[in-house]
């Protein structure tokens, strides 16, 4: 579960303040499909950051499965992202020259997981992205897009996170592939997985359960789907 | 991250670049091969003085005119060549130091000499025939210089190998031939064996004559250049010393040890003189290969800075999944070791190699250590974290939000 209570950031270049996250406050419950969404300059990306422990907030408190994840140190930080949370990111960020098992597998080595349990646990990963088996041995950079995206959700679910948070994952996919991605997404929300979009395009917005409108720093607009 | 992890992840990086990785370490390797190549060419030529020390004889002791001077504050200059050593001196030691077992008088001096139609200047070395046993010499053909011939002070000379080769032509039979010697005639009786050496005292290039010859027909006077004398063992080395010391002041009339005309030197004293000198030429030599060795490091530390620029995003991601500074920091870190160990480990085999080469073809001995090649492990891994620590330190610092988003 996360908790975000008057979450602000406020950046300081020189002599200025500039105030990104003006007082940010929403809960996200377990096995939620959330999108959250706004134009660029709107502060989702900071928001994101904040969410996925790569930043704290400069106020503010973020709970995130009953933790104070706001005033921690970067070491502490870093466990947090180890443990609970999984990135997807538009550019996919795989290790090119390695294969696809080693790249899915990769955080598992900072867990400190012996090598054949990674590879067993990136193989099951793979399998519920819906991945060709033939394609897990191929190296990274020899992916389309599409699958290329897949590695990179099936990278991020394989410590089997408390949060998956995806920044724009179709944005360097063309429809019809972003399509595939966010069915992937879906059907991984089905199996009961938390999932946090940033988009800033409507319809990838739509595919969530939830939107989270963000603008100027703040929620403007907070609303649940109907389940269809 | 576990040790086998971390190898894994730096074989993958290195091998993902293989011609960089080749071309870094050739730094490394050209530095650690240069290191170990010197300190073997500084180790040997300390093995070639040392054992041309032992090989002229063992257990002995020099008696030379003059002072043996340290650093101070007295001028000695030629004092090296002093004549205050006599004949007389050399038989009272043989008589009187009863522990000596060969007391060989010498008189070396260069002298044109020649033979017919050919002629070379050698040393000529008056002496007794006692010179032989001190000396570790051996006569090839004929004989030495005999105890009749000291008293008739016979006009009678022993070749050594080289002078031979000069004046008659190597394989030449030269006994029985007479030579001149600064215009005085002898007749030669013997050569000795050859026994290898170079250098200013090489023993093969010489000419021995009776001391008393010498003394009379080439230098006109009573001195000795100076007195070799045998021990009979190790043990006696140290009182022989002392005893000739003491006979030495009493003859010159000389009460202040300090203000003595000659000097008693062991054999061990030489050693260790010339150890120190050949040390500081190793240590030369070991330290301009040390500069090409630090050049080496600087290149590793260059690649490392270009792969953590390159290898940012990457950075970035294993941050964002959750590696710590000190996991970053670890990979780079050994990636440079691991980069600078394999250019030890080649550098220490291809200067091993070269050492070998330059004995091979004859240049100087060589000796490669068991404690250089520790060393140069020691040093090329130490060069690895040194130069490996600031760009691991500045990949370890990256922000994963910059990172990431680093084009």
């Amino acid at each position: 579960m996360i908790v975000l209570d008057k979450i602000t950031k406020t950046y300081f270049n020189a002599d200025e303040e500039v105030p990104v996250l003006k007082g940010i406050s929403f809960t996200i419950n377990d096995g939620e499909y959330v999108a959250i969404m706004g134009p660029s300059g709107s502060g989702k990306s900071t928001l994101m950051h904040i969410l996925g422990a790569l930043d704290t907030p400069t106020n503010g408190s973020y709970l995130l499965d009953n933790q104070d994840v706001s005033k921690l140190s970067e070491k502490e930080l870093a466990h947090i992202r180890k443990d609970k949370i999984g990135f997807v990111f538009q550019s996919f960020n795989l290790l090119p020259r390695s294969t696809v098992i080693r790249n899915v597998a990769l955080p598992l080595i900072y867990s400190r997981v012996a090598k054949e349990e990674r590879t067993e646990r990136a193989r099951q990963a793979l399998f519920s992205t819906g991945l060709s088996e033939d394609r897990f041995s191929h190296l990274s950079n020899q992916l389309s897009g599409g699958q290329m995206q897949r590695v990179a959700i099936a990278r991020a679910l394989v410590t089997n996170p408390s949060l998956i948070l995806a920044d724009e994952p179709t944005g360097n996919l063309d429809t019809a592939t972003g399509e595939l991605v966010l069915d992937t997404f879906k059907q991984l929300n089905d199996k009961g997985h938390t999932i946090v979009l940033i988009t800033h395009e409507r319809d990838v917005a739509e595919h969530a359960n939830r939107i989270i409108y963000i603008k100027d720093g703040s929620v403007l607009r907070d609303e649940a789907k109907k389940s269809s | 991250m576990k040790v086998a992890d971390l190898l894994e992840e730096t074989y993958i990086a290195l091998s993902a670049n293989k011609a960089r990785s080749a071309l870094t370490i050739l730094g490394i390797v050209i530095g650690i091969a240069s290191v170990i190549a010197m300190t073997a060419i500084g180790q040997g030529a300390q093995s070639t003085i040392q054992s041309s020390i032992t090989s002229a004889g063992s257990n002995l002791l020099y008696v030379t005119p003059g002072q043996q001077r340290g650093v101070g504050v007295q001028v000695s200059a030629g004092r090296g060549s002093a004549q205050t050593l006599t004949q007389e001196d050399a038989d009272a030691i043989q008589q009187e130091v009863s522990l000596a077992k060969n007391v060989s008088p010498e008189l070396t001096r260069r002298y044109q000499v020649t033979a017919k139609g050919t002629n070379t200047n050698t040393s000529v070395i008056g002496t007794t025939f006692a010179y032989p046993d001190v000396h570790n010499m051996q006569v090839d053909q004929g004989s030495f210089i005999t105890d009749a011939d000291v008293k008739s002070q016979s006009r009678v000379a022993v070749i050594g190998p080289t002078t031979r080769d000069d004046l008659f032509g190597t394989d030449a039979n030269p006994i029985g031939s007479t030579i001149k010697i600064n215009k005085v005639e002898f007749r030669i009786i013997g050569m000795t064996v050859a026994k290898g050496g170079s250098g200013f005292s090489n023993p093969d290039d010489a000419i021995y004559v009776p001391i008393s010859t010498a003394q009379r027909y080439l230098a006109g006077d009573k001195y000795v250049s100076n007195i070799s004398v045998q021990a009979n063992d190790a043990e006696s080395m140290a009182t022989i010393q002392q005893q000739i010391t003491e006979l030495l002041l009493q003859r010159h009339k000389i009460s202040d040890p300090l203000q003595a005309d000659f000097t008693v030197m062991n054999q061990a004293d030489i050693l260790a003189m010339a150890s120190s000198v050949t040390g500081t030429l190793t240590i030369l030599l070991a330290s301009i290969a040390g500069i090409s060795l630090l050049v080496g490091g600087v290149g590793i530390m260059n690649m490392m800075l270009t792969n953590v620029t390159e290898r940012t995003r990457e950075i970035g991601l294993r941050k964002a999944i959750g590696a710590e500074e000190s996991d970053i920091s670890m990979q780079f870190l050994i990636e440079s070791v691991m980069l600078t160990f394999l250019g030890g480990a080649i550098g220490i085999i291809l200067g091993w190699i070269l050492a070998f080469g330059v004995q091979y073809l004859g240049f100087t001995t060589t000796k490669v250590t068991w404690d250089m090649v520790l060393l140069a492990f020691g040093v090329s891994a130490l060069i690895g974290i040194i130069f490996g620590y600031y760009p691991a330190r500045r990949a370890s610092k990256l922000n994963p939000i910059q990172a990431l988003r680093f084009e």
